[in-house]
């Protein structure tokens, strides 16, 4: 394998393994917020013991998030400087402030969130939660506009093959970026809705009777039944737009090689890219023209409009997301019919106990964001493919001049550390979930390492 | 507007550096502080253990944010130095990038994870603070001799790791003279006198090699009048290594009056040494090759993150302040309560 396809695989393996633990701080940082909130003005303590369970996964996510990040902004350098070289003017600004107006806010208020509860004021606290919460979010506002940006990027001119910008408004305004920030947040929304659900209903098939469960099992359950329909119709709104700036994209999801009318909705297929065409085909008859297109016969782009004269392919790689394309949406479909049903159980019949089925469902439904959104994120990334940025420079333009067998060697260890943590995440997490169960660690006052008591100074 | 100060093209490349600077230089006090606490901890008793992790947890977080700035800025500021400095450095960063990993984790892992795995997580942070201090040491000595990869150079390097973390060690130990009390707090002044020999040392051997390596560092320094102008620093550096040798021979104190002495000193040394590598090495920001005027970006994209990096630094600055007034005072057991 060469540096190219090597590096590609090290910055997938990095930005896979770091976009699962914002996805998680991103949209937990509010729900904590929320249950600050509701204990304020309630006083009851159930709202409490939730905030302090879920901070933990909080914390521990938030720092998975914070470690694998700043891989990422080396890696620019070590394995992809022709990137800033080229667009660095206009990336640049973008990532500065979001190390100005984000990372900072975020880092500094964490310490008062996780550690500061009986040092500040209680309203310096809630504070401290919403400014991290508004960090998270401001921090996925200025990555999710540089990654726009790369989609469809505008308000820039060439100069001597470096872009420079002409327009920051339409810039940061560019035209896929409400679309994908919005698809991304309400992504991060599900994400936690499921992780909340998950965790509450494993504590509740242990028979935790600390009631917190079930008000947290009940909150994930109402975000989920909300946000997914939602994400659906932005999902959709998204499609539309990617249609429009990124046929070939479009063309890759849906399979399809050759431009005509009545486009089928595949179902199933397995794209030969050699062949130039799907295998074991079971679709809808003109579906795909009826959403993209809203009718019947409404002429799609196909992907062989996009071979060069001489043969060079300007499209995706097919298979990979075509398929990843259809986990996502298999996924939200399996959301929809489980947050609703649960949300029908919870809120109209509120039964003594809840169904064991439908609490394992929940257990086994608890990352199912993390594979949904890191299906998304294939499908939009692989289909920008062949180009870094879009229509302006091919990924093999960035990439270092490093010794293959350099980035092998540290792509092994890479991978075989982000296996061990991901692991390590979720068997913990579940250990905390049981240690919840248990009734052990939820009351106040109790250290979370459990190994020094503790000595408290009281807020001056 | 932007010709208010001069030509931007000038003005701009050398306000970033400057930025750079501050951010890399708050970035080894702050960072070095608990990175030290890190190298330090297998020293340390179970109970110990607990409160050094204890005195750093509320603050690494925010203190690493810094080295995210001091990166982001050279990205940002300095595309080109950016990509030819790290592809240089390409190993030393990956082994850095995982030390920092296997530490930031293992801070919430030694706390959350079931008691029988606390040993591996504290391994995990020693080691993972570690490979970050050598890994930052070597950095700066392959720097100093110019990024190349030669058996002279790597020994430099390999010395320079010795003694940066040395140094880190020596800001860990002070860090824990201010925030632990009774016997940690005696043991904290041990360490700090002995990592005090090899941050001397590291001085030493950056000040000897670097006018050996570069004859326009040697020119810049032992030429009439820069010479005169020049020896301030290594009288006033002599001075406070002084001072914080008296200070680490009478600490603890009665009151517990002067345990911020040797933090604060250290800090002032650590600055010192960064003002002279900046006197030596500017113009450049790759060493011989590429000045900070040549690998600047468009002006138009640096002044769109002056204005708000002006607006926003103050803040970020208020807020840290803010951390580090409300988890003052010794370090108590962390709790999220």
């Amino acid at each position: 394998m060469d540096t190219l396809i090597l590096s590609r695989i090290q910055f997938g393996a990095n930005i896979s393994f770091h976009i699962l633990f914002p996805t998680v701080t991103i949209a937990l940082g509010w729900v904590l917020l929320f249950f600050k909130l509701r204990f304020n003005a309630t006083g009851d303590e159930r709202w409490m013991d939730a905030y302090r369970f879920f901070v933990k996964v909080f914390a521990l996510s938030f720092a998975l998030g914070v470690v694998s990040g700043i891989t990422m902004s080396f890696q620019f350098g070590t394995n992809w400087p022709g990137f800033m070289e080229t667009v660095g003017n206009i990336a640049g600004p973008l990532l500065a402030y979001e190390v100005l107006t984000a990372f900072f806010l975020e880092a500094v208020f964490l310490g008062i969130m996780l550690f500061g509860f009986s040092r500040v004021p209680g309203w310096l606290h809630t504070l401290a939660t919403f400014l991290v919460a508004f960090g998270t979010t401001m921090s996925a506002f200025w990555i999710l506009v540089l990654n726009s940006w790369m989609h469809t990027p505008v308000g820039f001119e060439m100069r001597d093959g470096v872009a420079h910008a002409t327009n920051w408004l339409a810039i940061v305004f560019n035209p896929s970026m409400p679309y994908r920030l919005t698809h991304m947040l309400i992504a991060s929304g599900l994400t936690v809705a499921f992780l909340i659900a998950g965790l509450s209903a494993f504590r509740l098939l242990l028979g935790d009777k600390g009631g917190s469960a079930r008000l947290s099992l009940k909150t994930g359950v109402t975000i989920a039944a909300i946000l997914i329909p939602i994400q659906i119709l932005v999902g959709d709104l998204h499609g539309l737009n990617t249609l429009e700036h990124q046929p070939q994209k479009v063309a890759a999801m849906e399979g399809n090689w050759e431009t005509r009318g009545n486009v089928p909705l595949l179902l199933f297929a397995l794209p030969d890219e050699a062949a130039r065409e799907n295998r074991f085909e079971i679709g809808i008859p003109g579906g795909a023209s009826l959403i993209l297109k809203h009718s019947f016969d409404g002429v799609v782009l196909g992907l062989n409009d996009f071979v060069a004269e001489d043969g060079t392919v300007m499209h995706p790689p097919v298979f990979a997301v075509f398929w990843s394309f259809r986990v996502m949406v298999g996924i939200g479909v399996l959301m929809l019919v489980l947050s609703w049903f649960a949300a029908y159980v919870l809120w109209r019949r509120r039964p003594e106990t809840i169904n064991p089925w439908l609490l394992r469902g929940f257990v086994a439904m608890t990352f199912s964001g993390w594979v949904a959104t890191l299906a998304g994120w294939y499908t939009t990334e692989i289909g920008r493919q062949p180009w870094l940025v879009q229509g302006v420079m091919t990924t093999k333009q960035a990439v270092a001049d490093v010794p293959a067998p350099m980035v092998l060697s540290t792509l092994v260890v890479y991978l075989a550390i982000y296996v061990l943590l991901t692991t390590a995440y979720i068997s913990v997490l579940f250990y905390l979930a049981r240690k919840a169960a248990r009734g052990e660690d939820v009351k106040p006052l109790t250290p979370s390492s459990g190994a020094a008591e503790v000595e408290l100074i009281p807020a001056e | 507007m932007m010709s208010l100060f001069g030509d931007p093209a000038v003005w701009l490349p050398l306000v970033f550096a400057g930025l750079m600077g501050v951010s890399i230089l708050v970035y080894v006090v702050l960072d070095g502080f608990d990175l030290g606490v890190g190298v330090l901890t297998p020293l340390a008793g179970e109970t110990h253990k607990d409160r050094m992790v204890a005195s750093i947890g509320p603050f690494w977080d925010a203190n690493e944010t810094w080295l995210v700035l001091a990166v982001g800025l050279l990205l940002v500021a300095f595309p080109v130095a950016h990509g030819i400095i790290l592809t240089a450095l390409y190993l030393p960063v990956a082994v850095m990038l995982l030390g920092l990993i296997l530490r930031g984790v293992a801070f919430e892992f030694r706390a959350k994870a079931p008691a029988p795995n606390k040993p591996l997580w504290n391994r995990a942070f020693f080691y993972g603070s570690l490979m970050t201090a050598l890994s930052q040491g070597f950095m700066l000595g392959l720097y100093i001799m110019g990024l190349q990869w030669t058996f002279a150079t790597v020994a430099f390097a390999c010395l320079t790791a010795l003694c940066t973390t040395a140094g880190y060690c020596f800001m860990g130990a002070t860090w824990l003279i201010i925030k632990a009390e009774g016997e940690l707090q005696v043991t904290a002044v041990r360490w700090a006198r002995a990592s005090l020999n090899g941050l001397l040392a590291g001085f030493v051997a950056i000040s000897v090699a670097s006018p050996l390596v570069s004859p326009r560092i040697f020119a810049k320094w032992f030429s009439v009048p820069e010479i005169l102008l020049l020896a301030p620093l290594p009288v006033m550096a002599a001075g406070i290594t002084a001072l914080v040798w008296w200070a680490l021979t009478h600490l603890p104190d009665e009151h517990d009056r002067y345990r911020h002495v040797p933090f604060v000193a250290g800090s002032v040394l650590f600055m010192l040494a960064f003002a002279g590598l900046a006197y030596s090495f500017y113009p450049y920001v790759v060493p011989e090759k590429l000045t900070l005027y040549e690998a600047a970006a468009a002006p138009e994209s640096l002044l769109i993150i002056l204005v708000g990096t002006v607006f926003v630094l103050p803040a970020i600055g208020g807020y840290t302040a803010l951390a580090y007034i409300v988890f003052r005072g010794k370090a108590r057991a962390l709790s999220y309560d």
